[in-house]
């Protein structure tokens, strides 16, 4: 298939780990903010082709793993509720709340649709008048101009019988929160090549300034990443300091100003709660008052109900680059897929789903 | 979540007010919202990520860094 396959040479991925290996006099730590990066490196066995010394790092980039537990709770209510629909991306349908999850709720009777695009809800609204549709609206960057335009198309039309319950998140608020935490061991970032794709690189600027860390902003197969790796390997052994773009053809500096305008119409920039992390200042996005009649948690009774994280679940660890997904004492054991401790090892973006699905077998001795 | 697919638009036409497409995507056919790249026609490559199209594959970009790297084959 065009623009994949080429980015998938083996030949061409070896060369550039030989160009890596020459180019690396000294250990580096790395970390790969987005959650399908950690998904493809560990697919295609990427790291195993690093020189020793250079460390991949997962980051905290899986909107599915950070969204809280009590927005999957108050998801799992909404759609508990007669006479409402809830529609929701495939990855969140398995995602633990306090008390299962939206699977199970569709078992007991409710109306539990998934949908690939935020359109697909707002179809499900036209076709039923009669319920509450409500989209649980999940994500980064990425996502968030579809999930801004399902919302203002919504107000054009007038369809008030649906709404979002919405979880989204920034990722250079997350990136700072990284560098400045104590014990910090990240020299420099793989940008997240889709989410720049819509905000440009620009706003990584300022942080690759205060914390002397460079940026490169990558793709997803394995050429776009080796190569990406690589150049940020040359930044850092020439000490230089700034953000670079490894994924050109789909990334320009400026990024999608149309797609940008649209979010900054709908949503405005506030504090969220991080699951497994807790709150980071201005790192997520709510909607406008503008469009509160649009907001689920406007439109029905959801109570205050204080929900906690399954203490035997290390996702805060895993998220935040300070253990790897093996390392947590539930991975493979108490904690698989079948019947997941957190959501990291449910969703397609999740460094433990990826750990298990590709590393199981060479991980601790137990049988996956 | 923030994956996104390349893929060929082959039609281009309006609905409820939206200019949306067809996107071919390996093989099969997925409906894109092409409200964000305005420009595109028929026939170019963009990436698809939740039903929304978000920016034209810049072609002469892709085909330069790649004749880039296919270049240390020849060393």
């Amino acid at each position: 298939m065009k623009y994949i396959d080429e980015y998938r040479d083996a030949e061409v991925v070896r060369r550039i780990a030989e160009r890596l290996a020459q180019a690396t006099t000294r250990p580096w730590t790395i970390m790969e903010i987005c959650g399908g990066q950690t998904h493809s490196i560990l697919r295609y066995g990427l790291d195993q082709l690093l020189p020793e010394g250079i460390s991949l790092v997962h980051g905290p980039g899986c909107p599915v793993c950070v969204t809280s537990v009590k927005t999957i709770d108050r998801a799992i209510a909404i759609a508990s509720k007669p006479g409402t629909l809830l529609a929701a991306f495939g990855d969140m349908l398995r995602v633990p709340g306090s008390s299962g999850d939206l699977a199970a709720a569709r078992s007991r009777g409710g109306d539990v649709r998934f949908v690939f695009s935020p359109l697909e809800a707002l179809q499900l609204a036209r076709e039923n008048p009669h319920k509450e549709v409500v989209f649980l609206a999940v994500g980064f960057e990425t996502t968030a101009p579809g999930n801004a335009m399902a919302v203002r198309q919504a107000a054009r039309e007038g369809l008030m019988n649906f709404s979002v319950l919405v979880s989204h998140f920034l990722v250079p608020p997350a990136m700072e929160a990284i560098l400045a935490s104590s014990g910090n061991r990240i020299q420099g970032f793989l940008g997240a090549g889709h989410v720049c794709t819509v905000t440009g690189t620009e706003p990584y600027l300022p942080i690759a300034r205060k914390f002397q860390t460079p940026v490169v902003v990558a793709g997803f197969e394995p050429v776009d990443l080796l190569s990406a790796i690589l150049r940020l390997v040359q930044m850092l052994e020439e000490e230089l300091v700034g953000v670079e773009n490894a994924y050109g053809r789909v990334v320009e500096p400026q990024g999608n100003p149309a797609a940008a305008a649209v979010v900054r119409e709908v949503f405005e920039v506030a504090d969220v709660a991080w699951r497994g992390i807790g709150v980071i200042p201005a790192s997520g996005l709510v909607l406008r008052e503008s469009f509160r009649e649009w907001d689920a948690l406007r439109k029905f009774e959801l109570g205050g109900v204080d929900t906690a994280d399954d203490v035997r679940c290390r996702s805060g660890d895993v998220l935040a680059g300070r253990i790897t997904p093996d390392s947590c004492d539930a991975f493979g054991r108490e904690c698989r897929p079948e019947h997941p401790l957190g959501a990291p090892m449910v969703s397609g973006e999740g460094a433990c789903a990826a750990y298990y699905r590709y590393r199981c077998s060479s991980a601790k001795p137990f049988s996956c | 979540m923030c994956l996104a697919i390349p893929g060929k638009v082959t039609s281009i036409e309006k609905e409820n007010g939206l200019r949306m497409g067809l996107v071919a995507i390996n093989g099969s056919m997925t409906r894109a919202c092409l409200e964000y790249v305005p420009d595109i026609e028929v026939g170019q490559y963009t990436i698809v990520h939740a039903g929304f199209a978000l920016k034209v594959i810049d072609e002469e970009e892709a085909r330069e860094s790649l004749e880039i790297w296919k270049g240390l084959l020849g060393e």
